[in-house]
């Protein structure tokens, strides 16, 4: 047992830390680590730069242009860049399709649509979940009709992150009503200037743009465009979500995040004095420190794991429990250290260079409204009732 | 980075293992939690036999392995509910002997303990101190060839079975903290001796103008409570290994029972309430194996506030694993959780007891609070 990283490892560390030192723009990692509002143009530009360095995909292997990273590499590669405040990237195409292509799309499609994930040229969004298709998404409804060498799809797709910003949507649908439901279901990839796709924004709960509803209205899609084949889609959306393993405890994230709470609990004061010397706040702190701690280090392990060419098997949904509910407390608590401050809606702070009023509303606005949003963590990649299920079913054998 | 086993380990897991199935089953525990100190010489003397009470001894003193090997052994002790005073003996008393002992107690001690002919018990917790460490009050005065001790040790784990007592003491004079090897039979020292809630023993130790020859200063006369802290820290790390142990034996009865015991027509492993939870209780132990793994390989950190910080982390969250888990295993048993018969309620029995040991989650969550509060002070 060794619990340090290896020199390789460590001298990899430091060659990204001063990649992110030298490249990332600092305006740009202000906006990160303060949450105001992206623009596409900002997770384009950071895209591109990593793409210059051969990094724009980090978890490709270098067959498809990626740098070949193991597992472990991945990881301190996203957690240096989510220390640095770099853009968090874009996992429909890079992390979500790209898999699915690089398995079971065809060498045509394999060779036009990865190198433009690579790039950035192409932005991805996922057309899965339905109004009436949520945990149960085998359900789904969205109907693909054969006519010649086009599908002609009608229907419609909802909670579609970023959407409004896509250039492309991988879609399942359904081109069967025979059998059970998992087995008529193929997978798409539908540009999203056709003619018949409607995309209108769902407001949030923080009052920010995110997510969409899609509406499919006789939209051709060409036969080429379909992945794999006809009636497996399933077999392919349920690679998709296997594939997502380490990645989805946010580790990175929730460690800067914690780090952040810690310099808000000192610069938030209560009864004249920095909050931080509450210990009944602080003790709250050092609860999720502990409880971090246990994730990092069980993400580690499945590292491990990978690294010796084994499949860790479904401990992602471990992985996806702890991780989400981790986020959630983190915004929780960076909400409560604020107060009553808390209570103050003020979107236009979130803005990237605001100054106005209420004072210092450039540093607190988008704190609460984080709170708000991250809720989705648990719901979304398969609510963690989903999880719960995935472990008693394939790890407890219940 | 990487957290597997060697061949060696593997074998030493599998052989520990396959000994406690056979010889110290759940019904043979009975008949050893039922004599007077819970503990039995046949099986200590088997575990001396197997080295198993050489594990981590220096090898000079034909000791063998580190954190790792204690790790392992400490995991089959808690699945085996093992009654025996190995923690106390091995781990705390033989850490600090050394980190501390001179050649000659060395030597001598060493080899005994390996031999299995000795039994150990570190009293170092007094009344007043509840975790701290650095709270001594109990005191030595140097006295020509002796020293005069004075004080009040409790709940010396081990405490009635130990034929030898480390008993730590505040020197007079330098107003340090030192450790002495005393017979509990010197004239002087009383043992109020009792059993602990999961079936082993404890004392009470009361120490009246208590006479020890200078010899049985364990080392010299420097400041051994950085020693102490570090034989903690390792006693701490071995606890984590216990409790998983005992966390993992927990969910599968859980697991087992549930699958077989029927309630409106159907096992009860089959309701979504009760799959949830042992989901969640399979969470916890995952987290919780994560983190022993996190103790045992900061034993040995030059380290010191990463070691004290994780190691503490590392406790804390054995605490609040074990107490979900412990509390759950007994809940989805039903009646029978609390019942003495299933060995549920001495596996829950034992992860409270762990908690209470050394620092409970509360404990260890304050002291990395503190430490928060410190990071400010620095930045």
């Amino acid at each position: 047992m060794d619990l340090e990283y290896s020199a390789a490892e460590a001298r990899f560390r430091v060659e990204v830390r001063d990649f992110l030192r030298t490249h990332l723009p600092a305006a740009l990692a202000a906006k990160v680590l303060g949450h105001k509002r992206l623009t596409r143009e900002d997770f384009l530009s950071w895209h591109r730069t990593l793409h210059t360095r051969g990094w724009s995909a980090p978890s490709w292997p270098a067959q498809f242009g990626g740098p070949g990273w193991s597992a472990t590499e991945q990881h301190i590669f996203d957690e240096e860049c989510s220390a640095a405040g770099a853009p968090a990237v874009i996992a429909f195409g890079v992390r979500m399709v790209a898999p699915v292509l690089m398995a079971y799309g065809s060498p045509a499609q394999q060779g036009f649509f990865l190198p433009r994930i690579l790039s950035g040229e192409h932005w991805w969004c996922q057309g899965y979940t339905e109004p009436g298709s949520g945990s149960d998404l085998a359900s789904l409804k969205t109907q693909a009709v054969r006519q010649g060498d086009t599908y002609v799809v009608n229907g419609q797709k909802t909670w579609n992150t970023l959407g409004h910003l896509a250039d492309w949507m991988f879609c399942l649908v359904r081109t069967s009503t025979e059998g059970r439901s998992q087995e008529g279901i193929s997978f798409l990839l539908i540009d999203m200037k056709t003619p018949g796709i409607t995309v209108r924004p769902i407001g949030l709960i923080d009052g920010e743009h995110e997510v969409n509803e899609v509406w499919l209205d006789n939209v051709k899609v060409p036969l080429a465009n379909r992945v794999g084949e006809e009636n497996k889609g399933w077999t392919y959306a349920k690679y998709l979500l296997t594939h997502e393993r380490v990645n989805i405890a946010r580790l990175g994230e929730s460690k800067r995040e914690l780090e952040a709470l810690k310099a808000l609990a000192r610069r938030c004061r209560s009864d004249g004095h920095p909050l931080i010397e509450d210990a009944r706040f602080r003790d709250r702190i050092a609860h999720l420190e502990v409880d971090l701690l246990a994730l990092e280090y069980t993400v580690l392990r499945v590292l491990s794991e990978e690294a010796a060419g084994r499949d860790p098997g479904p401990i992602s949904s471990v992985l996806k429990i702890r991780g989400s509910e981790i986020q959630q407390e983190l915004t929780e608590l960076q909400m409560q250290a604020l107060g009553p401050r808390a209570l103050a809606f003020v979107p236009e702070a979130l803005d990237a260079g605001w100054q106005g009023k209420p004072d210092g509303a450039e540093w607190w606005a988008a704190i609460c409204g984080r709170y708000f949003n991250m809720r989705k963590t648990s719901i979304y990649s398969g609510s963690n009732e989903i999880q719960r299920n995935i472990i008693s079913h394939r790890i407890l054998g219940l | 980075m990487q957290f597997e086993l060697d061949a060696d380990q593997r074998a030493l897991q599998e052989s520990l293992r396959r000994f406690l199935t056979r010889e110290y089953d759940f019904e043979l525990r009975r008949g050893f939690l039922a004599s007077p100190h819970g503990t039995s010489p046949a099986i200590w003397r088997s575990l001396a036999e197997q080295g198993a009470l050489a594990i981590g001894l220096p090898e000079e003193h034909g000791g063998f392995g580190g954190p790792v090997e204690t790790m392992l052994m400490m995991e089959e002790i808690g699945r085996a509910l093992v009654l025996e005073p190995y923690l106390s003996t091995v781990v705390l008393c033989g850490s600090l002997l050394a980190s501390r002992g001179r050649a000659d107690q060395q030597a001598d001690w060493f080899a005994r303990i390996a031999a299995g002919s000795c039994k150990l018990a570190l009293a170092h917790s007094e009344p007043d101190a509840r975790y701290a460490l650095d709270f001594v009050a109990t005191t030595a005065g140097a006295d020509g060839d002796s020293y005069t001790l004075n004080g009040v040790k409790s709940t010396v784990l081990d405490g009635a079975v130990a034929d030898q007592l480390f008993v730590t003491a505040r020197l007079q004079l330098q107003d340090t903290v030192a450790v002495f090897l005393a017979d509990p039979r010197t004239p002087g020292l009383e043992r109020v001796m009792y059993r602990t809630q999961d079936g082993r023993t404890a004392a009470d130790v009361t120490l009246r103008n208590v006479k020890l020859p200078r010899a049985s200063l364990l080392g010299d006369e420097s400041d051994a409570l950085p020693a102490i802290e570090r034989s903690i820290e390792r006693g701490i790390a071995a606890l984590c290994a216990e409790a998983v142990g005992v966390i993992e034996a927990l969910n599968h009865a859980t697991l087992e029972y549930t699958k077989s015991r029927k309630q409106f027509g159907q096992p009860i492993a089959r309701f979504q309430a009760l799959q949830h939870r042992m989901a969640d209780m399979f969470v916890f132990a995952t987290q919780a194996r994560s983190m022993a793994l996190l103790a045992t390989g900061r034993c040995s950190s030059g380290d010191a506030a990463q070691r004290r910080h994780d190691i503490g982390a590392a406790k804390a969250f054995i605490g609040k694993a074990g107490r979900f888990v412990g509390q759950q295993a007994v809940q989805l048993h039903g009646g029978m959780g609390i019942a003495d018969e299933l060995s549920v309620s001495h596996y829950f029995k034992r992860l409270t007891m762990i908690n209470a040991t050394f620092g409970d989650a509360d404990h260890h969550v304050a002291a990395i609070s503190e430490g928060i509060l410190a990071e400010g002070d620095v930045s």
